[in-house]
């Protein structure tokens, strides 16, 4: 895989942090599984989170205080009985054709090839998925091969993860493993490149508003 | 493979190697990352006049990390209580501060640093000291107990067993120490960060939150606060020689 776009810092950091919510997680985190050389950034921040918690500076606890805690500690772990093993993971089955890296493939059930698609209207299908919080909108897109996504701008931040075939924007072009983050600053439109439809993870957190008057007013209607 | 880890550790350990735990409290605490006094790690004695705590503290005798790297080994492949009672004095009192800062009261700090520690026994076989640092690992799984503890919801995280998981390109396996090693360079180049780069860092690890929040927090422009926490880890990057 030739991932040439890749997660910004402040986003990784966001998630590094445990600061990032559950929706924009789920692109992040997919993107992970693809990307070594995020990983490793990652990594580093993990190892600074790691620095800061050494670093904080304690009151050695009164002797009787820490006594105290290790005790509590203790009679936990006895109530635990035998600790449970960890299972050691093993390598699952091989993955077929279409699939997708983990956390997104529990989160659509399955392979893309077995996504039950919603029409979009003009040859553009979604699939969304359900997240604890409703005010971000995490779905699945299929644009099909050539044509654009409709020109839009955001309310706000829109992370896409492409899955399967590419599409272009003024950024440049996206192919399977790339990362776009764009906010409403960003006018752009995508057009999916020729041959293949492209499927994208994409994560918003509010409706896209639309240029055009015409696809504003059936955006309620079609749920986009 | 494990019991190799442990062997080597061990063999470290006895080593007794000195390492500048103290490097990182000037990181964190002094002049490069400047106390301020609305934040709680200031109450707790790293103001000017009580640096002392420190070195009071350091005449005690501290673990050092082949110490505790070797500890969490030790819990991990045989459920040896002796180490973990060493993890837990050690771990556990900056766990809670930790939490504290983290908000809650203390109470909930105690009981998620307890959680945190029931964690790190249940799950230390796991650790792989090739990977990342005994802190690094320690900084992961206290952070996903919060996560777990105040949202509803899993964190979603990749799955390195998972056959779509694209691995690393060459394997980690043979440099036992090298994370350590990481750690220490890390460390190194944390403090030769510009101060407002710091803090950005100090604020977000300790306060949990997101770099939108602290721009609102600190009346910074979005672009501002993005664009330090790039520059700081881009030159981190860069100090260590991995540039991207």
């Amino acid at each position: 895989m030739n991932i040439r776009h890749h997660i910004s810092d402040e986003l990784l950091f966001d998630y590094a942090n445990g600061v990032l919510e559950e929706g924009w997680s789920i692109a992040v985190a997919t993107h992970l599984a693809m990307c070594p050389a995020c990983r490793k950034r990652l990594a580093m921040m993990e190892a600074a989170g790691g620095l800061a918690l050494e670093a904080i500076e304690v009151e050695p606890d009164a002797a009787t205080a820490a006594d105290f805690s290790w005790e509590a500690m203790r009679t936990r772990l006895g109530n635990a009985g035998p600790a449970a093993e960890v299972p050691v993971p093993k390598k699952k089955m091989s993955a077929g054709a279409g699939s997708v890296p983990e956390p997104l493939r529990s989160y659509i059930g399955g392979d893309v090839n077995a996504v039950k698609w919603k029409p979009l209207g003009l040859g553009a299908y979604h699939f969304p998925i359900k997240t604890s919080n409703q005010d971000i909108s995490v779905r699945l897109l299929r644009i099909p091969a050539g044509k654009p996504v409709p020109e839009h701008t955001h309310g706000g931040r829109e992370l896409t993860l492409v899955l399967k075939g590419s599409f272009s924007d003024i950024s440049g072009r996206f192919g399977p493993g790339d990362f776009e983050e764009t906010d409403e600053t960003v006018d752009h439109q995508p057009i999916a490149d020729p041959g293949e439809d492209c499927i994208c993870l994409a994560v918003t957190d509010a409706p896209l508003r639309f240029k055009s008057r015409i696809v504003r007013m059936i955006q309620p209607l079609i749920g986009i | 493979m494990m019991l190799n880890f442990f062997d080597a550790v061990i063999r470290q350990r006895n080593r007794r190697v000195t390492c500048g735990m103290d490097t990182v409290a000037s990181t964190f605490a002094s002049r490069e990352f400047r106390p301020q006094p609305s934040w709680p790690a200031e109450k707790n004695g790293v103001g000017s006049s009580k640096v002392r705590v420190r070195k009071l503290e350091k005449t005690v005798k501290e673990p050092d990390k082949e110490e505790l790297s070797a500890c969490l080994i030790a819990v991990g492949a045989s459920k040896d209580i002796k180490s973990f009672e060493v993890l837990f004095r050690h771990f556990g009192p900056k766990i809670r501060a930790f939490m504290l800062k983290r908000g809650g009261n203390r109470q909930q700090a105690e009981e998620l640093m307890q959680e945190t520690m029931m964690m790190i026994w249940n799950k230390a076989a796991l650790f792989d000291p090739a990977r990342g640092s005994v802190s690094s690992w320690i900084f992961t799984v206290a952070r996903n107990v919060r996560i777990d503890a105040f949202r509803k919801t899993n964190r979603p995280e990749f799955d390195p067993n998972d056959p779509a998981f694209v691995p690393d390109p060459e394997p980690a396996a043979d440099h036992i120490f090298q994370a350590d090693q990481e750690a220490e360079r890390l460390r190194g180049a944390m403090v030769k960060l510009p101060p407002e780069q710091a803090d950005l860092l100090r604020l977000s690890f300790y306060e949990e939150i997101s770099h939108s929040a602290i721009a609102e927090r600190m009346n910074l422009p979005l672009g501002t606060v993005k664009s330090r926490i790039r520059l700081a880890f881009s030159r981190l990057r860069e100090i260590l020689g991995d540039a991207a």
